[in-house]
């Protein structure tokens, strides 16, 4: 057996740790363990590739992966779980602009090399990495910046915005034409390259707030996808094998956000939500049917329930609420009461944010339920508390045709006998739309910061 | 080059059968650890960066190896992180 033979082997031993990698994450028990054997599987195949003869000199890339393992667990260790969203939109782009060097580097390599057999498939891979990778650069640097609120925070749009990246979508192909025609002429790749950056910025920047969740995760197959292309033009199979993975489970998140939130993928991309003609103002639904309450009457509701839920949302995060939430659920249950949380799928700002930040909280995850599993339990429920939620407990989606959200699945709370909403104002959520659960006879809003408003409960509720 | 195609469609399909069975409460770990494992471009900024075609690439390589790694320490680490946070009611 040869070395390049060895190489291989370690590569294939590399793809199947992946694959048992996410076969771990398919149960919190063994999803450790699952990380574990990923972070196994990368090992291996960066010592395969270090056996490679192709390496001359091991100085840069050595240099490369101590600084790299530095700045990488630095960011780990620091980051707060409020700002997950950010993190994984951040090393998305990092990955998508490692594929765009090496694959730069590669056209070099076939550049100089001037044979005249040069394979255009290995263009063509190469100028796929370019674009997917540098789409999912700029892309995912401009979801950071809305994450981590530095700029373009409100979605960005002009006339002729969509004209545009079709121009720019129409160049990429064009140059990447240029590329295979003239020998991998680097120039042709460069200039692909800062062209589909911008189209990758230009995605990206008309998208609100909400609609995060779909973008992070599509971002995120691109990142897998960008590997997967750079795989084709090393002709390496761990990179394909692991790209295809990463593009899979990105694809899949994309659809499920979607699916969630009733919306075609191309209209989160290119539609812009918008309260339609005829959907009824704030006024008429709010119009003298709004109660306010108190920390001292809700905590009186809880004293006569038996079972209650949560419903966080964005608004949680925001006020990092978690850990007042988990004093609140626990003096509860403290009390006999049956405490649940209901998690929609496309609360928060990334796939599982909610989760995540309970979690943070030391709350266990048996006692976080999907939306299916605890709609039908919300007519014996005595009080649902909604913590920073709106579109997804709003019942027009049910019951409006003529509302903008009306078929997407939503939290069925108002069949519970009390509602509270904790909120700062009526102001409108990210759809722009008045809810009329807000008004409904069963519903109670308690107009205060998400934090400030728990502990007072906490409080009031100890008090009894 | 079809040896490959080969492969980019079966994984696909592989993906998709595990991951559809990947529970809500994951699929932010999913996220942050899937990120880790895209790193794996890290293979092939390793070779970009020691074989030495050129000065240009060699840089472009070792700017490679140092974004891969740090989505791959990143990734990994910040999944570790998470993932020991979730608990079972008690």
């Amino acid at each position: 057996m040869s070395k390049a033979d060895v190489i291989e082997l370690m590569y294939l031993a590399a793809g199947v740790l992946f694959i048992l990698a996410l076969k771990g994450l398919t149960h919190p028990r063994t999803a450790v363990r699952g990380n574990l054997l990923g972070s196994l599987g990368m090992l291996v195949a960066v010592v395969a590739t270090l056996l490679d003869n192709a390496i001359i000199s091991y100085v840069w890339l050595m240099i490369g992966l101590i600084i790299g393992a530095g700045i990488g667990a630095a960011l780990a260790v620091k980051i707060p779980m409020t700002a997950m969203p950010q993190l994984v939109a951040l090393l998305n782009g990092f990955g998508g602009a490692a594929s765009v060097f090496v694959a730069g580097a590669e056209v070099i390599k076939l550049h100089l090399a001037q044979n005249a057999d040069l394979s255009s498939s290995v263009l063509i891979a190469a100028a796929a990495t370019g674009l997917i990778g540098a789409v999912t650069f700029l892309g995912s640097l401009v979801a950071f910046s809305k994450l981590q609120e530095l700029w373009f925070q409100k979605p960005v749009t002009f006339t002729g915005h969509q004209a545009i990246n079709a121009v720019l979508l129409v160049l990429t192909i064009a140059l990447a034409i240029w590329l295979v025609a003239d020998d991998a002429n680097p120039a042709a790749y460069w200039m692909l390259v800062i062209v589909a950056s911008a189209l990758g910025a230009l995605l990206v920047l008309p998208i609100g707030g909400a609609d995060m969740p779909v973008v992070i995760a599509l971002l995120n197959s691109y990142s897998g996808l960008a590997a997967a292309a750079a795989g084709f033009v090393l002709n390496n199979s761990v990179l394909i094998i692991s790209g295809s993975l990463v593009g899979a489970s990105g694809l899949i998140l994309t659809q499920i956000m979607c699916k969630a939130m009733n919306r075609s993928l191309f209209n989160v991309l290119f539609g812009v939500l918008g309260p339609e003609a005829g959907a009824p103002s704030a006024d008429d639904v709010y119009a003298g049917r709004i109660k306010s309450t108190t920390a001292e009457e809700i905590a009186m509701l809880y004293d006569s329930a038996r079972r209650a839920v949560i419903v966080p949302g964005y608004g949680l995060a925001v006020a990092q609420a978690q850990h007042a939430v988990r004093d609140l659920a626990n003096l509860l249950q403290s009390r006999g009461i049956e405490v649940e949380f209901a998690i929609h799928p496309v609360a928060g700002r990334m796939p599982g944010h909610m989760n995540v930040l309970l979690a943070e909280a030391n709350i266990p995850y048996d006692q976080l339920k999907e939306m299916d599993e605890i709609n039908p339990t919300f007519s014996q429920t005595d009080v649902v508390l909604i913590i920073g939620a709106n579109d997804v407990v709003n019942p027009s989606a049910r019951t409006d045709p003529s509302s903008p959200i009306y078929g997407m699945p939503i939290l069925n709370v108002d069949e519970a006998r009390t509602v509270v909403v904790v909120k700062r104002s009526l102001s409108p959520g990210f759809a722009g739309i008045p809810n009329p659960l807000f008004a409904a006879d069963n519903c109670l809003m308690y107009f205060a910061d998400g934090k400030q408003a728990v502990l007072d409960l906490v409080a009031a509720i100890k008090d009894l | 080059m079809t040896l490959g195609l080969t492969i980019f469609v079966l994984a696909l399909f592989v993906g998709f059968e595990i991951i559809t069975k990947i529970p809500p409460t994951l699929h932010t770990p999913l996220m942050s650890g899937s990120n880790a494992i895209s790193g794996i471009t890290l293979v092939g900024a390793l070779l970009a960066a020691g074989a030495q075609y050129s000065a240009f690439a060699t840089f472009l390589g070792f700017l490679a190896v140092i974004l891969a790694t740090i989505n791959v320490v990143g990734g990994f680490l910040v999944t570790h992180r998470m993932l020991g946070m979730f608990k079972r009611r008690d």
